[in-house]
């Protein structure tokens, strides 16, 4: 459990960084470079570093693979609520300005790509999880000597 | 001829990868190598779109960067201007010019399409790898000839592989 | 602002395009998670359901007021994302699914004979996107747009193939195959469309139609005709590019390869008319020569090759499957002769041939179901033990061939005619002569199911084991369908019509 402190602690530290930069590139999308796919990758590094640091079983119990499977529908949910909820308002799908109409402010379109980002976010984030869970569960781990 | 294919050098990059890509494709018997060749194939492709988006002295795409006051003053007309103007058509090679006459921006629209075409790669590539593996647990081997084979000699036999092995047991 | 739940009937008429591909998304992203199959199931059935009365409405609405197009976001078409339902793509939705709701009905109990439990639910949810993928490729109107819903389809598509592994392992190996050669041709596509967007600066294919037809043709555009002409030739199995077919069709699940026969080729037919008669101007030099010396003859080649290959198989999936080969040859030459009449033979073929071959595979599914026939020799005395499902079977057989009667022989007839009136008598003899040839291969197995006695097993005659009734529904409701429309073929002829009249302009 000693080898690797550096590892160990540094990562520690990161890995909250990390998701919080992911969400920064999320949030801060509609103004610049950035957005749910990147930040659905960022997010789902976060996940992928700490499996290498601390093993995938200590990682399925932090990150279950239940979750995941619930995120990937919750993302496709919020992707396409967004749309449904445009309907509802009387718009096109996906038609934002309905969902907060401002004259001269296009404040429903910001709302709108936030919110379907989000979807694509959580199902970037969460199927990139998956993939990984798919494809490092079928291996050995590394033992501490193979380093 | 050479200046002009120095002056497209792009275009070159982007030939030279795709019959890489797809050389490999048809010429490996190895699974992986073969999903190897796939991505590179398709990335020739991502780099193709993405240079033709390019404008010589265009800067990046960010309106609100010219219409000043920061965040949040952009109006819905301004991005539908921009859009326009991007849209709009772009001859030979280059993008779209947008911003009156003395700002020149890159075309994003590229950008923004080779983003969906890089999450189809990945999805294929997640899936191509997906079935090597259970390739490799049923056959116990990734070369074709080798699998090709095993399925001929079942063939051969007239017996038909395990196929109650995998029947549902519940 | 808010009029929350305006379901009126305009309403659902305006949001149709959209409504029938987001809904199935919708649902295969929910039935991944559900792991009783029954509620998947019933999720699944009652969405093909909604998908199809949306389609009838999408149709009504076409035949009454011409185009329907819906900006997607409300941005105005050239801009933003553009859903367009005319008369070439409304019967291929309609097609599309109510061939859903027929497989998925069949799929009760077909699925639990062959998919292990626990993937039950992921495997309708994949089923589901693929069939929005498909109906997604067919409503828009967006080059680009087209490649992200053939990907959809084409990836879900490649994991439903897979899941037959759980029945026969070379499967896995079809589906691996499929995925490369799918792969490759929706990047030859993409690749064409970027060529496209070059040319012209846009990505609507109305929009770059007009821009086409004022630039001109330049090498561009011909670079790009060749490579979405390949692309597209990839994903709909035309001749040298079909290797990816026998063994995805054979080794599916049987549901999934009935979905596919019928539907997964079809949408690519459709996609390669909008492109070569819409988009392109199909009076430019290029794209008739094209036309007559790829399409046609490639077409007429594929139609001898595949169907003699067709008449050496011993697994009788492959040898459907090399039969629908020969089939898109057929649509191919239709196309390939370029004239209104021509262009309808060929479109009624697909209608048609949806049908027919969509009965065929799932008869084939039910004989495995209950007997585990897979192999022509097994069809032995299956006409006795399995009355009915060989009825089906026989009835979209003889459709197969062209007997009169039978939509087979509608769009084969309207083929000999649109080819006899271009002068082009070898195609009328090519068609002919691969009818017998589907005579020999379809009247293999008929001959062993009908004229054979009961197989034995241990000196005792096999019992009748008929199929389950659901199953039976679903592979007759196919084979009616076959007989009526050749009885009375004014329905599939009209709509392949109108369908035509689009593309060429309402010009004969």
């Amino acid at each position: 459990m000693n080898s690797h402190l550096i590892l160990r602690t540094v990562s520690k530290f990161l890995i909250p960084l990390i998701v919080v930069y992911g969400l920064y590139v999320h949030f801060h999308g509609d103004f610049g470079p950035g957005g749910g796919f990147q930040a659905g990758v960022i997010v789902a590094a976060a996940v992928v570093l700490y499996a290498l640091i601390f093993g995938i079983d200590a990682c399925k119990v932090a990150v279950p693979p239940s979750w995941i499977r619930i995120g990937m529908t919750v993302g496709v949910m919020l992707f396409a609520g967004t749309g449904v909820v445009t309907w509802l308002l009387g718009g096109a799908f996906f038609d934002y300005d309905v969902l907060k109409y401002d004259p001269d402010h296009p404040a429903g379109q910001h709302l709108g790509i936030i919110c379907v980002e989000l979807g694509v976010l959580f199902t970037v984030a969460t199927v990139m999880v998956a993939i990984f869970y798919a494809f490092g569960s079928r291996t050995p781990d590394i033992s501490d000597e193979d380093w | 001829m050479l200046s002009h294919i120095a002056e497209h050098y792009n275009y070159a990059v982007v030939i030279v990868l795709m019959m890489t890509g797809l050389y490999v494709v048809f010429a490996s018997d190895n699974m992986i190598k073969k999903l190897v060749g796939l991505s590179v194939f398709q990335t020739s492709v991502f780099l193709l779109y993405i240079t033709i988006g390019k404008v010589k002295g265009g800067i990046p795409p960010i309106i609100d960067s010219l219409h000043g006051g920061g965040h949040g003053d952009d109006n819905a007309q301004n991005i539908t201007q921009g859009l326009q103007a991007a849209a709009g058509p772009a001859q030979g090679s280059s993008g779209a010019a947008y911003g009156g006459a003395d700002v020149l921006y890159s075309n994003p629209l590229p950008h923004v399409l080779i983003l969906t075409a890089i999450v189809v790669g990945v999805a294929t590539l997640a899936v191509g790898l997906a079935l090597v593996v259970r390739i490799r647990e049923v056959y116990g081997t990734i070369e074709e000839a080798e699998i090709d084979k095993i399925d001929y000699r079942f063939n051969l036999e007239g017996v038909t592989p395990e196929t109650t092995e995998a029947t549902p047991d519940a | 602002m808010l009029n929350f739940l305006n379901l009126s009937q305009a309403w659902i008429a305006a949001e149709a395009p959209v409504a029938i591909v987001v809904l199935p998304l919708i649902i295969g992203a929910l039935c991944a998670l559900i792991n009783k199959e029954r509620i998947a199931w019933l999720l699944v059935l009652l969405t093909t359901l909604i998908c199809s009365a949306l389609s009838f409405v999408i149709l009504r609405e076409v035949m009454a007021s011409g185009t329907i197009s819906y900006g997607l976001g409300g941005w105005d078409p050239p801009l933003g994302i553009e859903y367009r339902v005319d008369g070439l793509n409304a019967p291929v939705l309609m097609l599309i699914s109510v061939i859903g709701v027929i497989c998925t009905l069949y799929a009760l109990r077909s699925v639990t004979a062959e998919i292990e439990p626990k993937k039950r639910g992921p495997f309708y949810g994949a089923f589901m996107i693929s069939f929005a993928g498909l109906l997604g490729m067919v409503v828009t109107g967006d080059a680009f747009n087209v490649f992200v819903f053939l990907e959809v389809s084409s990836i879900s598509t490649y994991v439903l193939v897979a899941m037959g592994a759980s029945r026969d392992r070379r499967a896995l190996t079809a589906a691996y195959n499929y995925l490369i050669l799918g792969s490759i041709g929706a990047t030859f596509f993409v690749i064409g469309v970027g060529f496209l967007y070059m040319q012209t600066g846009t990505l609507n294919m109305a929009d770059i139609a007009l821009a086409l037809s004022e630039s001109g043709e330049s090498r561009v555009t011909q670079v790009a005709f060749a490579f979405i002409v390949v692309g597209l030739g990839l994903k709909l199995a035309m001749f040298p590019l079909h290797l990816w077919l026998p063994g995805a069709y054979a080794y599916a699940p049987s549901f999934v390869t009935a979905f596919l026969a019928a539907t997964a080729t079809k949408a690519a037919l459709y996609l390669l008319l909008r492109f070569v008669f819409t988009i392109f101007d199909p009076t430019a030099d290029f794209i008739i020569s094209a036309l007559t010396w790829l399409l046609a003859v490639l077409g007429v080649i594929g139609m001898f090759f595949a169907s003699f290959q067709a008449i050496f198989q011993t697994d009788a999936r492959r040898l459907l499957a090399f039969s629908s080969v020969a089939q898109v040859g057929y649509m191919l030459l239709g196309v390939g002769i370029g004239t209104m009449a021509g262009v309808t033979a060929g479109y009624v073929h697909l209608l048609g041939h949806a049908m027919t071959k969509g009965a065929l595979f799932l008869c084939l599914g039910a004989m495995w179901y209950q007997f585990g026939v897979t192999r022509i020799s097994d069809f032995k005395g299956l006409g006795k033990t399995m009355p009915w499902t060989m009825g089906a079977f026989t009835v979209a057989g003889i459709s197969l061939i062209g007997v009169p009667g039978t939509v087979g022989f509608v769009s084969k007839f309207a083929l000999l005619t649109a080819a006899a009136d271009k002068g082009w008598w070898w195609a009328v003899a090519a068609i002919v002569f691969t009818s017998i040839l589907a005579l020999v291969y379809i009247g293999r197995m008929l001959e062993a199911a009908w004229l054979q006695d009961r197989p034995q097993v241990d000196g005792v005659d096999v019992a009748t084991r008929e199929a389950p009734a659901s199953m039976l529904v679903a592979m007759w409701a196919l084979a009616i369908a076959c007989v009526v429309f050749g009885v009375n073929a004014t329905w599939p002829l009209e709509l392949a019509n109108d369908a035509a009249s689009v593309i060429m302009g309402g010009a004969g």
